[in-house]
């Protein structure tokens, strides 16, 4: 053990004392696995961003909503057959309101694209939701400042609204939206409350923070008419565990109130979350593939540069192999010796890789909300050394089995 | 006691088609602290003997028995074992690490021995102070002068207390002032009681050792003791 310990102190010496006489040579091997490494890392780092986005996004949706809707978010079927579908319109949701039992709170949803003004501030193209008031129970929102549109406000069509974060952000940075008079589209609403922030959504550009809500009417009145459109009905199962059962009831109710028969298909899609998850880790998958493809490859070519210039070393340090055998190093030490001199190279190049994609992850952090964890550092550090090994293996082999004689002979 | 006895030892290298037979039937046997010169012309063996006896080498045929066990059947990792214990080469070309220091050069074999880093570096100083460089531990070879890269060799082969030297022409590279400089090392490491095999082309250098062993063409031509061997002492080199 102790004997170990030594040789391990002595490779390490003799290791860096290499690197030190060569110091352009090794550092341009170096570059191969700095490569790999800051590939290897800014990719575990983006995936990971991605994630965060997308679960973030995902979760304001929640896991227990449908969402039926003229369009189908996912699957196969023709868009002309879902533009050719029945809208839905208030009318269904009223009967199904009526006749659903199982859901914790449905309610009606119709969007448009409107600017908010106040003042001289404005932010445009503001995701605009009609619903009524039980369209909070669909939702998780916790609020920052007031509160949801009540029962009364919504049925009778008051001018009141609550924002989203970043629209409250832009439209009053000093945080004193609540009761202020806003334009909406050229119509006057009074903020009610504003919504604590939820996070960007990665696909797309939907971003729950850019939204605003106000009760239906208001939209029917003045941002389109009640017959252009069509509806989406957001039903809350009552727990996770029951919106199987939930969609089955909705998917019968739907089928009545639009009044079709046994043989003819839905004119209606029932969509949730999961869809979306599923169709998510498909493009995350395609992207983790393609990623392992490259930094592989990138690592792959670094190793080759190392174990080329392992070759190199070991055979312009034959003399010395021949000295440290005549002198009692073991075949093991010698191994050891190279070894550890290939892996300390990858190591380094590993560490000054963590570095710069430690400072380029500082500029993807301005798309995606993430940073180089724990797990990508000690990834980077695992893989650096394992390369180091691996690559360093055949030229250490060569000299640990070298004939001592003959190496000592070696001019 | 015996600490070498080669048996019919013959060493064979086959180049091309033709066998050169570098050594042919050997037998010898050299006792503790003897001091032993092995002379011949360039080509007759001399430098494939001492690697036989140093364990670098193994033979194609015969018996080697180092201090009564027998060698000439082990691994690798045993051969390199008894050198590191048990042997202490000197080369010709000196062979020091260059990037190393002297301190470094002389703890070596030391680290491959196991040995603490505190007893190491204050063994391998002793050694060094022995060889007269205590003033030179921290010099790289190429700082040191030839003698002086020579003296660290020697205080590499012995920081290990070996049971034999050897040393292959170690004056080869020296002038003949430097040279008997060492020559007044390897003696007073003689002197000491330990055992020493050099190999030499000059009559005046094999001189310093109590028997002669001559070669010719891979065999033992002449073995014999030197009725008075030339004592070296500490004046003659000082004098400048
Ligand atoms: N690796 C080898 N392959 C083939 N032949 C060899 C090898 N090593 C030595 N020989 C041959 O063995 C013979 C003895 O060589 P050795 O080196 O022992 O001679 P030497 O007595 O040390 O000579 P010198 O005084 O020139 O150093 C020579 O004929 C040499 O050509
Ligand atoms: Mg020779």
């Amino acid at each position: 053990m102790r004997h170990f310990v030594f040789e391990v102190r002595e490779s390490l010496m003799i290791a860096l004392r290499a690197i030190r006489a060569n110091k352009v040579r090794s550092v341009l091997t170096m570059l191969g696995i700095v490569i790999g490494i800051t590939s290897v890392v800014l990719m575990t780092t983006a995936i990971k961003g991605i994630d965060n986005a997308f679960q973030s996004g995902i979760s304001a949706l929640g896991s227990d909503v449908l969402y039926i809707d003229k369009w189908a978010w996912f699957g196969n079927v023709d868009w002309w057959k879902l533009r050719n579908r029945r809208n839905i319109n208030m009318d269904h949701y009223e009967k199904f309101k009526a006749q659903a039992k199982l859901p914790l709170a449905v309610a009606p949803v119709i969007n448009s694209r409107q600017t908010i003004k106040y003042g001289d501030r404005r932010v445009e193209s503001v995701f605009l939701n009609g619903s009524t008031s039980d369209y909070l129970a669909t939702t998780n929102f916790t609020f920052d400042l007031g509160r949801f549109y009540s029962e009364i406000e919504s049925s009778s069509s008051r001018y009141v609204a609550v924002l989203g974060s970043e629209v409250a952000k832009n439209l009053f940075p000093l945080g004193d939206a609540l009761d202020k008079a806003i334009k909406i589209g050229g119509v006057n609403f009074k903020v009610v409350g504003v919504l604590a922030e939820q996070g960007s959504f990665i696909l797309g550009s939907f971003n729950p923070d850019n939204q605003a809500f106000v009760p239906i009417g208001t939209i029917f009145k003045h941002f389109l008419g009640q017959s252009f459109g069509s509806i989406t009905i957001n039903v809350r199962a009552q727990t996770p565990a029951l919106v199987e059962e939930t969609k089955a009831e909705a998917e019968g109710i739907m089928r009545k109130i639009r009044g079709l028969s046994y043989h003819e298909e839905n004119d209606f899609s029932i969509n949730q979350q999961e869809g979306l998850m599923s169709n998510y880790n498909q493009v995350v998958g395609v992207i983790q593939v393609a990623g392992l493809f490259i930094t592989g490859l990138a690592l792959f070519v670094g190793a080759i540069g190392i174990m080329n210039i392992m070759f190199v070393s070991v055979k312009e340090r034959t003399k010395e192999i021949g000295i440290r055998k005549a002198i009692g190093a073991k075949k093991r030490t010698i191994l050891g010796q190279f070894i550890f001199e290939s892996a300390t190279i990858c190591l380094l190049g590993g560490l000054i890789g963590l570095l710069l994609a430690i400072l380029l992850s500082m500029m993807v952090e301005q798309f995606l909300p993430t940073s180089v964890q724990y797990d990508a550092v000690i990834l980077a550090i695992v893989i650096s050394l394992i390369t180091g090994v691996v690559a360093g293996f055949a030229p250490a082999y060569t000299a640990a089995k070298m004939d001592p004689v003959e190496a000592l002979r070696y001019e | 006691m015996n600490i070498i006895n080669i048996e019919h030892i013959s060493k064979i290298y086959q180049v091309g088609s033709e066998e050169v037979h570098a050594l042919a039937d050997v037998s010898l046997r050299i006792n503790k602290n003897e001091y032993v010169a092995i002379m011949g012309p360039s080509g007759s063996g001399k430098s494939t003997l001492m690697n036989m006896l140093g364990c670098l080498d193994t033979p194609t045929s015969g018996k080697y028995e180092f201090t009564g066990v027998n060698v000439s059947q082990m691994s690798d990792n045993e051969l390199a074992k008894i050198r590191n214990k048990e042997i202490g080469f000197v080369f010709q070309t000196f062979n020091l690490l260059p990037r190393s220091d002297a301190l470094h050069n002389v703890e070596l074999p030391l680290i491959y021995a196991g040995i603490p880093s505190t007893e190491r570096k204050e063994r391998a100083a002793q050694a060094l102070i022995d060889v007269g460089l205590g003033d030179r531990m921290h010099h790289k070879p190429n700082e040191l002068s030839g003698g002086q890269r020579q003296r660290v060799a020697v205080a590499r082969a012995i920081v290990t207390n070996p049971s034999i030297i050897l040393a292959d022409e170690p004056t080869g590279n020296l002038d003949s002032k430097t040279g008997e400089e060492i020559m007044l090392l390897f003696n007073e490491i003689y002197e000491k009681g330990n055992t020493i095999i050099l190999v030499t082309h000059e009559e005046y250098i094999a001189e310093h050792a109590a028997r002669i062993i001559r070669l010719k063409d891979g065999f033992i031509e002449n073995d014999e003791i030197v009725a008075s061997r030339y004592i070296p002492n500490f004046k003659s080199t000082q004098d400048n």
